[in-house]
């Protein structure tokens, strides 16, 4: 049986893509933002995942205005990086498990999430960026260690999904992992934020405070917590901090109790608060289960 | 009954709703069309000519030749569009911002590098009133 072990929350800044795609991730400006994701990488390899649910967004790359779907699911064989306005991203395609995504995409519509299958798709820095934060340098002839099931979020367009229609989806997707009988090792990421405004005259806002206890309550009340009205984020954590209601569909797809074993913090990477956590399932809660 | 836009107060912010999503459409799907290199090569020849392929209103056409970054944005355009326009002056996220503060890439550098702008005072449009006053 496919089963979900773990979750990562994590931001997806294009910068610090950039910064490993040149090479310059040991200039002072960017050596703390690296060192924090030292121990992820170790933690990564460890847990020999064979499929990453990745939800993240696009970033008016792939989708434009024309169509923008509250929940796409990657259903395609593979998603390769997509130029952004200045070229693709130097790194591996992303390849899906098809048949696992395909189980998905039936059991959460029957369970009412009424996402749109994408059975063509490329994928942004929103999706790579935490690929290769948590798995380090690879170039485009390398292949990533495991397969990728994408989940693209509308965090555009206002309104985002809810927090919390975003941590019953995860639990949707909870009930279609443990219902595919192939035995999986299965991480989610929930990526984005934290505190960050690119835009217009209130840009560079950071809440150091607001993202701490955002990290704090995932652990200890993470229902609550996925209540957050969309204006507390805008006002609190800045007009792009929307984004961190994808870390909701991480921790619903979670255990309840949930044990952090890792975390990082840092101001800035370019306008963006970096933040990062590791939630593991306890394990003897999943055994009693 | 109207909606209640409970995030109209916070200052030096466009939220990107359906309304500003709706006015700022041409516009928006003019920008991304930047991403792809062809197109850039076409535009950057050319700027009038590929700009008559969008209809967008007079006012938009002016701020994005002119590239007047805050302009955009109030005649909805979306900073992940606007972005992309800025992407082939060469001027990126951050210098953007530098831009659409008046504060310059510099000065906007180091509030970034000094930990960001602090949300006090500047959660609400009444604050930001008030130290218009002072």
């Amino acid at each position: 049986m496919a089963r979900i072990t773990a979750g990562v929350g994590c931001s997806h800044v294009p910068a610090i893509g950039v910064a490993m795609d040149q090479g310059i991730t040991e200039q002072p400006y960017w050596e703390p933002v690296f060192d924090g994701f030292e121990k992820s990488r170790e933690w990564m390899k460890a847990q020999n995942a064979d499929v990453i649910f990745l939800v993240y967004n696009d970033h008016c790359t792939v989708f434009d205005a024309s169509c923008i779907p509250t929940f796409a699911l990657g259903c395609a064989p593979e998603f390769a990086p997509a130029d952004e306005g200045w070229g693709p991203r130097p790194v591996p395609v992303v390849k899906n498990h098809q048949v696992f995504a395909s189980h998905i995409a039936q059991s959460l519509i029957l369970d009412e999430f009424d996402i749109t299958i994408m059975n063509e798709m490329e994928v942004d820095h929103g999706l790579t960026v935490p690929m290769s934060v948590m798995f380090g340098d690879k170039g485009v002839d390398d292949e990533w260690p495991c397969l990728v099931i994408p989940l693209c979020v509308n965090v555009v367009q206002y309104p985002a999904p809810t927090g919390n229609r975003c941590y019953n989806l995860g639990k949707a997707i909870r009930r279609a992992v443990d219902s595919f009988d192939e035995d999986l090792n299965v991480v989610i990421f929930g990526t984005g934020g934290m505190s960050h405004q690119l835009q217009y005259k209130r840009a560079g806002l950071i809440n150091k405070e607001w993202d701490k206890q955002f990290l704090d309550r995932l652990t200890t009340d993470p229902v609550a917590l996925s209540k957050t009205p969309h204006v507390e984020y805008l006002r609190e954590a800045g007009s792009e901090g929307v984004e961190m209601v994808m870390w909701h569909v991480m921790r619903g797809a979670l255990d309840d109790a949930v044990e952090e074993v890792h975390r990082h913090y840092h101001v800035p990477a370019s306008n963006t608060a970096v933040g990062h956590i590791i939630l593991e399932n306890k394990k003897d809660q999943g055994e009693a289960k | 009954m109207a909606l209640n836009k409970d995030y109209e107060d916070i200052p030096g912010t466009f939220v990107f709703d359906a309304d500003r999503g709706r006015e700022g459409y041409q516009l928006n799907q003019f920008c991304i069309s930047l991403r792809l290199k062809k197109n850039r090569d076409t535009f950057t020849a050319d700027e009038a000519t590929y700009l008559n392929s969008y209809s967008m209103t007079a006012e938009q056409r002016e701020a994005v030749l002119d590239r007047d970054w805050n302009r955009l944005l109030e005649l909805g355009g979306n900073i992940y569009y606007t972005s992309k326009l800025a992407a082939n002056d060469g001027i990126n996220f951050q210098q953007l911002a530098g831009l659409m503060t008046g504060m310059g890439n510099e000065a906007y550098r180091e509030m970034m590098v000094a930990g960001g702008r602090s949300p006090d005072g500047n959660r609400y449009q009444h604050e930001w009133d008030k130290k218009d006053k002072n």
